[in-house]
């Protein structure tokens, strides 16, 4: 079946990006039991910027790895572009977070022993695309996001700023509707934080979906709705708030 | 992601971790290069051991006096009575009596000192008939064998081996030349050419003079009648059973004996002798391999170990990995080839050390080291699959692993 996250024109479409319905997640370990979400409903219409806030421990990491297809919740329904996530097999899951979404890690989780080309061509080599246009659109991401000069360095020889550009980079270079960052900015300085969320901006602007986390208000004040978590639940949300205020959505 | 990138990424993680992976392969590579000189080894002294028997000549029985079992508790062992003359073999020649032996040379032998001019050497001097020389599968490289008119004569004559000549004379053209064994002087009448046989008994350091010339002049007591072993030939490999029949009955109603346990000779057939020293190679050489198999056993546990090491050390790459979109099977592929890699890398090292090994260990040790192509390629095929079957099991863990669990863990 195709959707529309394939092609990301999606103010077009009805259909919400992401539909959450009830979410729980319990971790056990032993005998203890940490509920890290105790039923979170949440739409994303395609097109979307969303920053997710609410203290630490809170549930934020937690609900971007359930949506993000890296961890299952609970209990709860989740349907990404109208398909529920519960009945895919591990293959289409796979498949799922290679095709569809970005995902920008808060330790930027890049491979030490590979360039910065290498580590943004990653994906594109699980998509089954050949050596030579894994490289080319590696560097063109890499290009996108300023570093066109460091394709050949490795994590090791870039700052962290330089680093989270290349996880940005990758999560790009499949050209996913969906883009997740779970805290991209938290280890940058003010400098390389406007450099990033610039690009976010840049995304937003292209089309496609993004939900961020973040702690801090004037990264949050870029995105067009704040939605806030605490102790596993959403408190807030401002697009919500903002039908309660206007009526104008229905 | 293509098989090509797989095994890119697998060498990749090998370069990245050279010191461990390095030492991985080493394990391989003792065990498979056990496994092929072992074998070799094994193989190399079946084959000598076989190369000696078969060195005595073909379709060979020998006949000596005696008998392996002691049953009486008076008589001697095998080989120590005189009961064998030159008239039993002279009945087995008969083609009325024995129609399936081709040749019979009935033989003494003794140690003596022989000289010729101020050199003298010490050897055994072979006494026998002319038909000793198609009988023992010699040929001659100079002169002529002993003839039946020096048997008859027992003329002073002797032929020499190919060491003996050199040994005696410093060459082997020697015919016509003289030689004093036991205080008579002999005449060499002809070279045997060298039988080329390894080991031990060097069948070139010999002299050969007529039995009747042996029993008259060099011999002493009873050795001037009997003879010490009969030599038989059989007229083809298939008539070598009648041919131990014949000659069984002929004997044991020469020598009167009517009960077959009582008798006073033995009988070994030349195949079996080949079997009884081949199998007992054969027991060493698995036993020995069995040790070498182990050894690759071993080899093939650290092969795990390291894997299991790798996929534990690795585990946020795998999660990385899988959250980028690498499916399950990709995964097990990955670690699968890396495993794999690591065997076959081991057997063709193994493989190498092992040939090398064959070429410098029978000078070391002066045992022949027989190099099979089926071991070689047999042990590096064992060395791939030990590394697929070692690294499978690693490999599912790794593709097993949930991506967040893998992620999060340090
Ligand atoms: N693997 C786990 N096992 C057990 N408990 C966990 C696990 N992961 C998270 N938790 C718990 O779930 C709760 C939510 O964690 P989560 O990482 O989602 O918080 P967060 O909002 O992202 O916090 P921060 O802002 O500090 O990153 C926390 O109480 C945490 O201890
Ligand atoms: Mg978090």
């Amino acid at each position: 079946m195709t959707s529309y996250l394939s092609m990301p024109s999606p103010f077009h479409s009805t259909e919400p990006v992401l539909s959450l319905g009830d979410v729980t997640k319990v971790y056990r370990s032993g005998s203890l039991e940490v509920a890290a979400l105790r039923g979170v409903t949440l739409e994303v219409q395609p097109g979307e910027y969303v920053a997710v806030m609410g203290p630490s421990g809170s549930g934020k990491s937690t609900l971007m790895h359930i949506i993000g297809c890296l961890d299952v919740p609970s209990d709860g329904s989740y349907l990404l572009a109208g398909e529920d996530v519960s009945e895919m097999s591990e293959n289409d899951l796979a498949d799922v977070r290679n095709r569809r979404i970005g995902f920008v890690f808060q330790q930027f989780n890049l491979l030490a022993s590979m360039t910065a080309s290498s580590n943004v061509a990653l994906p594109l080599a699980y998509a089954g695309i050949n050596r030579a246009e894994r490289r080319a659109r590696a560097e063109a991401s890499l290009a996108r996001v300023g570093l066109a000069d460091r394709v050949n360095h490795r994590p090791g020889e870039l700052s962290g700023g330089q680093q989270q550009r290349v996880a940005v980079a990758r999560a790009l270079v499949t050209e996913p509707a969906l883009i997740l960052a779970d805290e991209p900015t938290g280890n940058l300085d003010s400098t390389s934080t406007a450099d990033v969320l610039d690009l976010f901006d840049e995304l937003h602007h292209a089309g496609r979906t993004v939900v961020l986390i973040t702690h801090e208000q004037d990264v949050a004040d870029r995105a067009g709705r704040v939605v806030r978590l605490r102790d596993g639940l959403v408190t807030d949300d401002s697009a919500l708030s903002a039908v309660a205020g206007s009526g104008v959505r229905s | 992601m293509t098989w090509f990138d797989t095994l890119a990424t697998s060498l990749e993680a090998m370069r990245t971790h050279r010191m461990r992976s390095a030492l991985t392969v080493l394990g391989i590579l003792i065990g498979i290069a056990a496994v092929i000189l072992t074998v070799g080894l094994g193989i190399g002294a079946q084959q000598q051991v076989t190369a000696q028997v078969e060195a005595l000549g073909t379709n060979l029985l020998i006949i000596s006096p005696g008998s392996t079992t002691s049953t009486t508790g008076l008589r001697g062992g095998f080989g120590s009575a005189s009961t064998l003359t030159q008239a039993d073999a002279q009945s087995l020649a008969s083609p009325v009596v024995a129609p399936d032996i081709a040749a019979v040379a009935p033989t003494t032998s003794s140690s003596q000192s022989l000289v010729a001019g101020s050199s003298n050497w010490t050897t055994s001097v072979v006494g026998t008939t002319p038909s000793w020389l198609s009988v023992r599968a010699r040929t001659m490289s100079a002169g002529t064998f002993l003839t039946n008119a020096d048997q008859a004569s027992a003329a002073p004559v002797v032929v020499l081996g190919a060491t003996t000549a050199t040994e005696l004379f410093g060459s082997t053209d020697v015919v016509g030349q003289s030689v004093t064994i036991a205080g008579t002087p002999f005449t060499v009448q002809g070279v045997l050419a060298p039988s080329g046989s390894t080991g031990s008994a060097n069948n070139d350091d010999t002299a050969v003079i007529p039995l009747s010339t042996a029993q008259q002049r060099v011999s002493t007591g009873s050795s001037r009648t009997s003879v010490q072993t009969i030599y038989v030939q059989a007229t083809s490999q298939a008539a070598l059973s009648s041919a131990y029949q014949e000659a069984n009955s002929e004997l044991l109603s020469l020598h009167s004996i009517t009960n077959v346990s009582n008798a006073d000779f033995t009988i070994t057939n030349q195949a079996s002798l080949v079997t009884t020293a081949a199998s007992v190679s054969k027991t060493l050489t698995v036993l020995l391999a069995g040790i070498a198999a182990i050894s690759l056993l071993v080899g093939g546990i650290g092969v795990m170990n390291i894997m299991l090491v790798s996929v534990t050390e690795r585990i946020r790459e795998i999660g990385l990995r899988k959250a980028l979109g690498a499916r399950p099977s990709l995964i097990r592929r990955q670690f699968l080839i890396e495993a794999a890699l690591l065997g076959l890398v081991g057997g063709l090292l193994g493989a190498a050390v092992g040939i090398l090994g064959a070429k410098v260990l029978p000078d070391l040790i002066s045992n022949p080291v027989a190099l099979s192509m089926p071991a070689i390629f047999g042990s590096i095929t064992v060395a791939l699959v030990i590394g697929l079957v070692f690294g499978v099991y690693p490999a599912s863990r790794a593709a097993q692993l949930a991506p967040i669990d893998a992620l999060r863990s340090e």
